[in-house]
């Protein structure tokens, strides 16, 4: 390398002035970035180009989790420059991705990229030649092996994607997952949209399970690019609500990992405990996603004594069934039997495909945005992450049920040291301006695992790009890996174990 | 085995016997009403981020509304939210709900095709398709079937294959990349069959609805059965939709 850039450091949730960004030339970034990344405390978090001038620059932020904040990363293509850079994902495969978003919205070849095909068919996208039918599975030439097709449209109450795997018999040696049919162009209506109302509805349709999460990084960022500062006690309400969010799927994922065990009390029981949670959600804020909680400047559901002594009785409640259930089901010998050393992604694995939020976590990885970045309320309020080992389904299983605790043991702490004061009422503010020439990132730990947003304002203080990244991006490769030298029959406890998003991934 | 059966003799029977009379509460928002009060119309109007309220006279269509609360809560003494849950229909007009009419929402028995009620009133089985769904239509659809709303009790359930499926259940606002499947997963269906949309991204686009991400073509040739409004649509708005659809007496 010519010479070490002073690296440029923001916080979670912070916004730096776009001139302050450096621009590598190719040869530098591609050798800081991947020196930086292969340190196990840093990870990227987001990597995306956008237009500039006559062609694209592009930003890499890269998480640093011990100095808790983002290095941002940039350098640009010109127009006139030939379309093609050197594979990041040859020396860091985690990258793999990201290249594949930028090589399908800008056309921008990777070379030595090893598996650099379309990602989502979005209707903006350079690659116009090649169609949704046509994605390129990978074949296999034998007369001992077949491939099995699933979906797009899957047998259930499902989102769709397509899954082609390669078998020996009952036996899976590859499976590949196809996604794209969910999109929507939801980034390019966020930009679109002059509306902070109609952007902030967006948000939370970018996945409806996980309304509270991803609308708490765009209001984040809102508020960040306006600096616009909320009460302390906004910010503590907002992830009192993302906790809840994650303890009402989580119970939900359970209860179908149950089903599918064909353990019918367990499914019922857990089931139905995720009701009185939602329903708090809906008692709060009238949706039982939390639609409408969560917007930017303030809020129009403010939480009130009466929610605060609800929420603890459905919490008390709730927790006294939980682990009567859970005692006897985390216990079963059949259960046991059927999740055991089924679908399991090693530690190395794991790291190597940059898994985030639930899936690091299932196999030791210590990723967990709410301690490693934490915003105002998990300041206050430290979250005290919480692992398992064995990166197989019982692991995702059992993780589930010491998050739900851990969440729960949050939630009280907070309601019984945070001096809620009812009377203000901050209301929600639709009428931001936004600082000129701006980047904020803002990362939160949704019940999946880490959600990134970046957004950048051109000189009118204009939104002129807007990067959604949701935890599935990183994770879907763990379910291929997952299903590994399992059965097929295997494959729907290793799907809910890991209840990926579709449209989160396809936008 | 003597554990198991003291949890199942504590938690007691989890189903709402009547599904048609369930209270909920504010701030849930069902049926709105608008008033006749005088307010600043255009301004009502412009605030609402789906485009949903119309002026002279108000009107508020509910295939497009989020239920996001704004309107009501800038013009309280203009629009208000019931907490009224049974608000799917089978016309599209019979969702847009105007200015000082505080009737509950019907379905137009009318405009039922005969064949609905005399094959499908006491099984239904429906295939579901996401197609851009943003998975909380489709998580609410997979509620009605929980122990709480237990949709099974009437004979309703959801295929895996279209082939054995009586109709087909669209969430989402059809997204150009799943036109194809939706329409390939209809034409599986035998006939008779029914249509239906559930939540506003499939009755309107929603706020999806200047996307040049979707194609809704495929609603051309093909006639609605039942709109379920809601942004996700509420089980209890489902269930209610579905068995008012297909039944006289439930
Ligand atoms: S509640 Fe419905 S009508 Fe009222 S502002 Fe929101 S979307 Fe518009």
């Amino acid at each position: 390398m010519s010479r070490l850039p002073n690296l440029l450091r923001i916080k979670n949730n912070q916004s730096i002035d776009l001139g302050k960004i450096e621009n590598l030339t190719y040869a530098d970034f591609y050798a800081l970035a991947i020196d930086l990344l292969k340190d196990d405390d840093k990870h990227c978090t987001n990597y995306f180009a956008y237009p500039y001038k006559d062609g694209l620059q592009f930003i890499m932020a890269i998480a640093d989790d011990v100095h808790q904040d983002i290095i941002i990363l940039s350098h640009i293509l010109k127009g006139t420059d030939k379309q093609e850079l050197k594979a990041l994902t040859k020396e860091n495969f985690a990258l793999h991705i990201f290249e594949r978003e930028i090589y399908e919205n800008y056309g921008v070849y990777f070379t030595g990229h090893p598996w650099l095909k379309p990602l989502r068919f979005a209707h903006d996208r350079a690659l116009k030649e090649i169609q949704i039918n046509d994605y390129p599975f990978y074949k296999i030439k034998s007369e001992e092996l077949h491939e099995v097709g699933v979906g797009p449209i899957h047998a259930g109450i499902i989102e769709p994607g397509h899954f082609r795997f390669i078998c020996n018999g009952e036996n899976v040696l590859h499976l590949e997952i196809q996604l794209g049919w969910q999109h929507r162009g939801i980034e390019k209506l966020i930009l679109d949209k002059e509306n902070l109302l109609q952007r902030t509805i967006l948000a939370e349709s970018i996945a409806g399970d996980t309304v509270i999460g991803h609308t708490l990084a765009f209001v984040q960022i809102m508020e960040s690019l306006s600096n616009k500062k909320v009460d302390e006690q906004i910010h503590i309400e907002r992830s009192l609500a993302l906790e809840l969010e994650r303890i009402a799927i989580h119970i939900g994922d359970i209860s179908a990992l149950c089903v599918d065990a064909a353990y019918y009390l367990g499914a019922n029981l857990f089931g139905v405990l995720r009701t009185p949670i939602i329903n708090f959600l809906q008692l709060w804020s009238g949706n039982r996603f939390g639609k409408s909680l969560i917007r930017p400047g303030g809020t129009n559901y403010p939480f009130t004594d009466d929610l605060k002594q609800e929420l603890w009785q459905i919490l008390d409640n709730f927790e006294q069934k939980f682990e009567e259930i859970a005692y006897i089901v985390y216990r079963l010998p059949s259960i046991q039997n059927r999740f055991d050393f089924v679908g399991t992604v090693t530690k190395k694995q794991a790291k190597l495909i940059g898994t985030v939020g639930l899936s690091a976590r299932m196999s030791d990885i210590k990723r967990d945005i709410r301690m490693t970045h934490p915003n105002i309320a998990y300041k206050k309020f430290p979250y005290e992450t919480v692992t398992v080992k064995k990166g197989d389904v019982f692991a995702r299983f059992l993780l589930k049920k010491k998050e739900i605790r851990h969440s729960i043991a949050w939630i009280r702490n907070v309601l019984s040291s945070f001096d809620f004061n009812s009377k203000k009422k901050q209301k929600p503010n639709y009428n931001l301006n936004f600082k000129a020439n701006s980047l904020s990132i803002s990362l939160v730990e949704g019940w999946r695992g880490e959600i990134c947003h970046c957004a950048l304002t051109n000189e009118d203080g204009n939104l002129q790009y807007y990067k959604i990244k949701d935890p599935s991006m990183h994770n879907w490769k763990a379910l291929e890996l997952s299903l590994r030298n399992v059965e097929i029959s295997d494959f729907p406890i290793n799907n809910k174990s890991y209840n990926l998003s579709y449209c989160g991934h396809d936008l | 085995m003597i554990n198991e059966a003291k949890i199942i003799w504590q938690n007691g029977k989890q189903y709402i016997p009547d599904l048609k009379n369930v209270q909920l509460k504010a701030p849930f928002r069902g049926r709105p009403i608008i008033t006749t009060a005088k307010v600043d119309e255009q301004a009502l109007a412009d605030l609402c981020p789906l485009g949903a309220i119309k002026t002279n006279p108000v009107s508020l269509d509910m295939g497009k509304c989020a239920f996001c609360g704004e309107c009501a809560l800038a013009f309280p003494e203009k629009i208000k939210f019931t907490q009224d849950y049974k608000i799917a229909t089978n016309t599209r007009e019979n969702l847009i709900i105007k200015e000082g009419d505080y009737k509950p929402v019907k379905i137009d028995k009318s405009k039922i095709r005969k064949s609905i009620k005399s094959i499908f009133n006491k099984s239904l089985k429906l295939r579901q398709v996401s197609a851009g769904g943003d998975n909380s239509c489709e998580m609410e659809l997979s509620a009605t079937g929980n122990p709480n709303f237990d949709i099974g009790r009437y004979g309703i359930s959801f295929t895996a294959s279209p082939r054995h499926a009586d109709g087909i259940i669209v969430t989402g606002p059809i997204s150009e990349n799943m036109a194809g499947p939706l329409r390939i997963a209809y034409d599986a269906i035998p006939e008779p069959k029914i249509f239906v949309l559930c939540g506003i991204d499939a009755i309107s686009g929603g706020i999806f609805a200047d996307s040049k991400a979707l194609d809704r073509s495929v609603l051309k040739n093909i006639k609605v059965d039942l709109y379920i409004p809601g942004n996700p649509s509420h089980p209890l708005t489902i269930i209610n939709g579905i068995l008012d659809l297909t039944r006289d007496k439930w």
